[in-house]
């Protein structure tokens, strides 16, 4: 038996500390390696962090909603079978298990180790889950096999397929290829699907001072959480520092709708996760991007910084509020490879497992508030860029073409730019690229 | 071996058995000189004779009465009822004599009592009745429900040698529609055993009597045109059921559908459901799902008949939703 150090970790090179939001595991508890021990916030994101060996977690060192340096010791566990390797920097040290308080009997190991409880939300029969158990498939891998029941349900066929490719090599392990699956509850558009209202996540407070002026049962006090701090502090940021100007043009989607549906089943097949709108979208901006570079700029004094690459971000409401992951060098990347990085970022954000680096560094933002319904939107400018694009929700449309009435797929895009640097023209010109990139989509496109 | 009908197949298997055990003997309603309502018995009071060949009063009571009084004193009775549905008339007999004699004083009943159950013959509500589920509730009694020719002979013979009363139900719709090799001469089929009838590692139904050939059907549609294979159970005997047959069925498939033309709720489905959550719950990868008839009386109308009762695009739905789940 050994003790291990577990250790707030460094989630980027920029953070100093961490919150934790919560313990998933018990004093007691065993827990495997790689399971998700707790749950972290920084003022970037909030993370899931996996135990760093297999054992029980015998102390809690510091509880919940405190926050504390990096590397500061949080928890200790104890192993079996001697000293193991740990992430942890400091050297396991070995000393007696402690006498736990509340189980001074160890606790009966069961005989099947339960997952745990899926992040996604998404629906596992016991089969599956059985199958799972059998197999060593953590939750956080059975979240990214592809689902093809109803609602993106994993059935029996779905993890004997990947159970079977898994164990032939012909899949690499998700954690590592990254080449997860989209959830099917998410089939349009890269969203997280299950966005609570702000004032579900933003915990309840008191505070007596703005409880004086705010009396209950009339009001209600919310602690705003980091990210929603973060989001509140850029957004006035962004305004103050750019005159934002928007232009709005209309793109027929008709062609793409046309080209998805056609080959959203045999894409799924061989990728193996749901074909959305956001790659023909991004695909579309990064080409135009490239024949406006002036659009892919930042401003330092009198001195404009020309990014000789393009780094993507997309604007994803999640449980905890307004995130932006960010597809780096996206000009190097094919459309296949636009959507599967699209999909990584998008499942990683749902399950929590974005890292700081994977919302740092972009150039160019899209935010996609179509999801929610809305048509025409006046995006703000993600700094320090200078453009950001909105697209609205893709509806059927009255259309004339060529003098004749026709039934189109029409959506709105806004670009917001920063009139320092990007005028009228310059904007209307770009925006007008990615809107003919779209319309006149290549609809000899095979996957 | 020969072809014959299902009735056919119920009337040789007790022939036989009048032929080789003398204490077999028959008691039911016209069932001597007119030879039953169904003509089961047609021939039987010529060759045994009236002393095994009795035409009882109009009573249910009566008739399962003096059978279960004869098997207690070591005669082998079948007693008919004309149908199903009239079984009501002797329950008491059936269900607090019968089924209790073993248990309160250690007496074998060795008797069979003949059910002609079932709709999809546009009978009415007083003659298309499907009972079994009332009887699957009475500890002491065993039931076997046969789809087949081959199995209606071979259940009835096992009934008849059982030393338990054994209810036998048949299907009236059956009767003349199905035909299947019968071997000559003696064999059983064991009672408490299920039959494979189709394979397939999709998904699962449990069924018996008329519906087992719904669901062969229902099971080759979902083979053609959509690439699902069914496998389908016909359980034969509903008491006491194949266990083994059934949780290894649902480990072998994940989903389960079950099939009976009795109506739902009550009905022996769910029983088996409860069974399979029970003991397999970490095999299923669906909901269990059930098919059988309206909660209604059995309606008179064809139409409504129709409407009422399981048929083949009722189960392909089922199947469907289990397929998509």
């Amino acid at each position: 038996m050994a003790r291990v150090e577990v250790v707030m970790p460094q989630m980027g090179e920029s953070i100093a500390e961490g919150t934790i939001v919560k313990w998933h595991k018990k004093v007691g508890d065993k827990v495997k390696k790689d399971e998700t021990l707790l749950e972290i916030s920084t003022d970037k994101v909030d993370s899931e962090i996996p135990s760093p060996s297999a054992g029980v977690l015998a102390e809690i060192v510091v509880p919940e909603q405190k926050t504390v340096a990096v590397r500061t010791v949080i928890a200790y566990l104890d192993t079996e079978g001697g000293a193991v390797a740990t992430s942890a920097p400091a050297a396991p040290t070995l000393e007696a298990p402690k006498t736990v308080a509340p189980s001074p009997v160890p606790m009966p190991i069961p005989a099947i180790q339960p997952l745990a409880a899926p992040a996604s939300g998404r629906f596992y029969s016991p089969l599956v889950l059985n199958i799972a158990r059998t197999e060593g498939i953590s939750m956080s891998e059975l979240e990214m096999v592809p689902g093809t029941g109803e609602e993106g349900r994993v059935s029996k066929k779905d993890i004997l397929a990947y159970v079977a490719a898994r164990k032939s090599g012909t899949m690499a392990p998700p954690a590592a290829g990254g080449s997860a699956v989209s959830s099917a509850a998410a089939p349009v558009f890269m969203s997280t699907t299950k966005v609570a209202p702000i004032g579900i996540v933003a915990k309840p407070v008191e505070v007596p001072e703005l409880r004086a002026k705010y009396p209950a049962p009339q009001h209600d006090i919310l602690q705003m959480s980091n990210v929603l701090q973060k989001m509140a502090e850029h957004m006035v940021k962004s305004v103050q520092t750019s005159p934002h100007v928007a232009a709005i043009h209309e793109v027929d989607m008709t062609n793409v709708v046309k080209h998805r549906g056609a080959h959203s089943a045999e894409f799924e097949k061989k990728e193996g996760f749901k074909l959305t709108f956001t790659p023909y979208i991004v695909d579309a901006v990064v080409k135009a991007i490239k024949k406006y570079p002036l659009i892919n700029t930042s401003i330092e004094g009198d001195k404009i910084i020309k990014k000789n690459f393009v780094n993507l971000g997309i604007a994803v409401a999640s449980d905890n509020g307004l995130i932006v992951p960010v597809i780096k060098h996206a000009e190097e990347k094919n459309f296949i490879g636009l959507a599967r990085a699209v999909n990584d970022l998008a499942l990683r954000t749902r399950n929590k497992k974005l890292m700081p680096d994977d919302i740092q560094g972009g150039t160019f933002t899209i935010s996609n508030y179509g999801v929610f319904g809305t048509m025409i939107g006046t995006p703000i400018i993600n700094q320090p860029q200078v453009a950001i694009l909105g697209t609205g929700a893709i509806k059927k449309r009255v259309a004339v073409i060529d003098d004749a009435i026709a039934i189109r797929s029409i959506v709105y895009f806004t670009m917001s730019f920063d009139h320092r640097i990007v005028d009228g023209a310059l904007g209307g010109m770009f925006l007008e690229e990615v809107v003919q990139n779209l319309q006149n989509f290549d609809m000899t496109m095979k996957f | 071996m020969g072809v014959m009908t299902y009735i056919e197949a119920i009337s040789k298997g007790m022939w036989e058995e009048m032929e080789r055990d003398s204490s077999v003997f028959l008691i039911g309603e016209d069932i001597g000189e007119y030879g039953g309502a169904f003509k089961a018995t047609k021939g039987f009071l010529k060759q045994f004779g009236p002393d095994r060949v009795i035409d009882s009063t109009l009573s249910e009571a009566a008739i399962i009465g003096a059978a279960t009084g004869a098997a207690v004193v070591g005669m082998r009775p079948i007693a008919e009822m004309q149908f199903a549905d009239f079984v009501t008339c002797g329950f008491n007999q059936l269900v607090v004599n019968a089924a209790k004699m073993h248990y309160r004083w250690h007496l074998p009943v060795p008797m069979v009592v003949r059910l002609p159950t079932g709709g999809y013959i546009h009978g009415g509500p007083y003659h298309s009745a499907s009972t079994e589920a009332w009887f699957f509730h009475v500890p002491g009694l065993k039931i076997v429900a046969p789809s087949t020719p081959y199995d209606a002979k071979g259940l009835m013979k096992a009934a008849i040698r059982d030393n338990n009363p054994v209810l036998f139900f048949e299907y009236k719709y059956l009767y003349r529609r199905i035909k299947g090799d019968v071997p000559d001469g003696d064999y059983v089929v064991e009672l408490g055993k299920g039959k494979v009838k189709r394979g397939g590692d999709d998904t699962v139904i449990f069924t018996y009597g008329s519906t087992v050939h719904l669901c062969l059907e229902a099971a080759e549609v979902l083979s053609k045109e959509d690439g699902v294979e069914v496998r389908v159970v016909d359980l034969r005997t509903l008491m006491p059921l194949d266990k083994d047959l059934i949780l290894s069925s649902v480990r072998e498939t994940g989903k389960v559908l079950i099939v009976h033309e009795d109506t739902v709720t009550g009905g022996i489905g769910g029983e088996i459901a409860a069974f399979i959550c029970e003991s397999a719950f970490s095999a299923l990868d669906a909901p269990i799902k059930r098919v059988g008839s309206l909660d209604t009386p059995v309606p008179f109308a064809p139409p409504l008949e129709e409407y009422f009762l399981p048929d083949t695009p009722k189960i392909v739905k089922a199947l469907r939703d289990l397929a998509r789940y």
